[in-house]
């Protein structure tokens, strides 16, 4: 092929002219195109706003705000880990996109709310809620209402509900905290849910939580000493009772904060739990269902947490003394250290792998990033009045 | 120890605190009210797993009543007795702090 020289200059100009606008447009791409694994939110509870994070620059990226009520506020994320819902205190849900940082659609779907699951599949998310007592299921794209369970037990009472979680098999189970049931919710076929009820669980049961396995859902109960487990691959075998003498004989103190189970500890065949009333930890076989340990801690614990490999497990406390942290050695169950990050440590949550720990203090208005090898302070910023601390890795486990 | 008599036990150290607490003290109880208070009853006071702790949602209880309420607890529900976290003109101070509204906007 013959090339004369106009038309190489005209393609020569052409080709500078496209340099130039890959310069502007094309090669500003890949600087903005990232992924959300090492991202999360951070809750500022006072400011109805949450922080989006970056858990690889240890620094917060941005606020997004318009939140509501988020006295007690948790979050779920989307399976793809870009979008955040977050479940507020005056029944708010609000679909957050942690890249874009924006609002991209809100609900206020209840009057009081507690908590949420996102199902298996991630198509739908459900909200717990205590007025009107019940749980109500969302398209996830949508924010549509798909389906509405009013928590009603005996004769015209409705319930609180607590510990709602997705489980294995499109489901969600929940407990009843007036009416001390659990029920399981089946979405499989989401126009006609199936409701599996389990009656006379115990009293009071505050909160929740699922084996990481998605096998046992184990309620805790606040009106008496005890747990109330339920085995999600037999269901036909009912709710049986277990731990129940874990506080027999000894005053009970007052619970100043209701302990969570969001999170249980587990590391092997151990699990650690908070003791409700009692400044301990038990330690619990998850073979026997039976205490095997109790660990004295510093205060009554709300979070006992194992890093993701299960060598640690960090506790923090109620008021009066939710200005401490303990560290615990599982193979030895000793407390390794004692921290006193600041007054008012109300969350924690670990980095993926485990290798630092985030901890919010609200008091001091502070978020703490701590070494787990070390237990030393990594580095930490400011953020109003933080709580709840949410990464996207949550996305990918079951039953958070 | 009789409840009448906790009560009255109460309210006499509460009069004899009438100052009431220091402006520090007070900061220190509101933030108390609005956080710790605010995780069973919300930051706004309208309720959570614990009632609405707003005005209009008081006004059939009495001062004592609520004082008891606070210092003691209600046994056999999640309300713990808060008496051993606060003095009795503190307690006081609390209630009134109710009754003027103490919630976040």
């Amino acid at each position: 092929m013959t090339l004369r020289i106009g038309d190489l200059s005209r393609r020569l100009g052409a080709l500078t002219l496209l340099t130039g606008i890959l310069a502007v447009t094309g090669c500003a791409a890949p600087g903005d195109l990232r992924g959300t694994n090492d991202l999360g939110i951070i809750i500022e509870r006072a400011k109805g706003a949450a922080l989006v994070v970056d858990t690889t620059a240890r620094k917060p990226l941005g606020q997004v705000t318009g939140l509501g009520d988020l006295s007690h506020a948790s979050a779920v994320y989307s399976r793809d880990g870009r979008y955040a819902f977050v479940f507020g205190r005056d029944g708010g849900l609000t679909k957050v996109d942690i890249l874009t940082r924006k609002v991209v659609k809100r609900v206020v779907q209840a009057g009081n709310a507690i908590g949420g699951a996102i199902s298996q599949d991630g198509t739908l998310v459900a909200v717990s809620n205590y007025k009107p007592g019940g749980v109500k299921v969302f398209d996830s794209a949508t924010l549509d209402l798909v389906a509405d369970v009013p928590a009603d037990y005996g004769p015209a009472e409705r319930s609180k509900v607590v510990g709602l979680v997705d489980a294995p098999g499109q489901k969600f189970v929940f407990s009843l905290w007036d009416g001390g049931e659990i029920w399981v919710l089946d979405m499989v076929d989401r126009a006609n849910p199936k409701l599996t009820k389990f009656e006379n669980v115990g009293l009071n049961p505050y909160d929740a939580l699922i084996s990481p396995d998605g096998r046992y859902y184990v309620a805790g109960l606040f009106g008496e000493d005890g747990m109330a487990l339920l085995d999600l691959w037999h269901l036909d075998k009912g709710v049986r009772k277990v731990l129940s003498g874990y506080g027999k004989g000894e005053q009970k103190l007052p619970v100043y904060k209701m302990p969570h189970l969001e999170g249980w500890a587990i590391a092997g065949n151990l699990a650690f739990v908070p003791a409700i009333g009692h400044h301990a930890v038990l330690v619990i076989d998850l073979l026997t269902w039976t205490e095997v340990g109790r660990i004295p801690v510093h205060g009554q614990p709300v979070f006992v947490m194992a890093r993701p490999d299960g060598r640690q497990v960090w506790v923090n406390f109620a008021i009066p003394h939710n200005d401490t942290i303990q560290v615990i050695d599982v193979p030895t169950r000793k407390i390794v250290k004692t921290l006193t990050p600041g007054k008012g440590v109300l969350h924690m949550e670990f980095t993926p792998r485990g290798e630092e720990v985030w901890l919010s203090v609200r008091d001091t208005d502070t978020v703490m990033v701590y070494d787990t090898r070390t237990i030393e302070p990594v580095t930490s910023f400011p953020a109003d009045k933080p709580s709840g601390i949410f990464f996207t890795d949550r996305a990918g486990r079951i039953g958070l | 120890m009789p409840k009448t008599m906790v009560l009255a036990l109460v309210l006499a150290a509460g009069t004899a605190a009438a100052a009431g607490p220091t402006p520090t003290r007070q900061a220190e109880l509101n933030h108390l009210l609005i956080h710790d208070c605010g995780s069973c009853h919300g930051m706004t006071m309208k309720g959570g797993l614990g009632p609405s702790l707003l005005p209009q949602a008081l006004v059939e209880r009495t001062d004592d009543d609520l004082l008891a309420s606070i210092v003691e607890g209600h046994p056999g529900t999640a309300m713990p007795p808060w008496g051993p976290l606060l003095n009795p003109g503190e307690a006081e101070w609390l209630v009134r702090r109710l009754r003027e509204g103490a919630g976040l906007k």
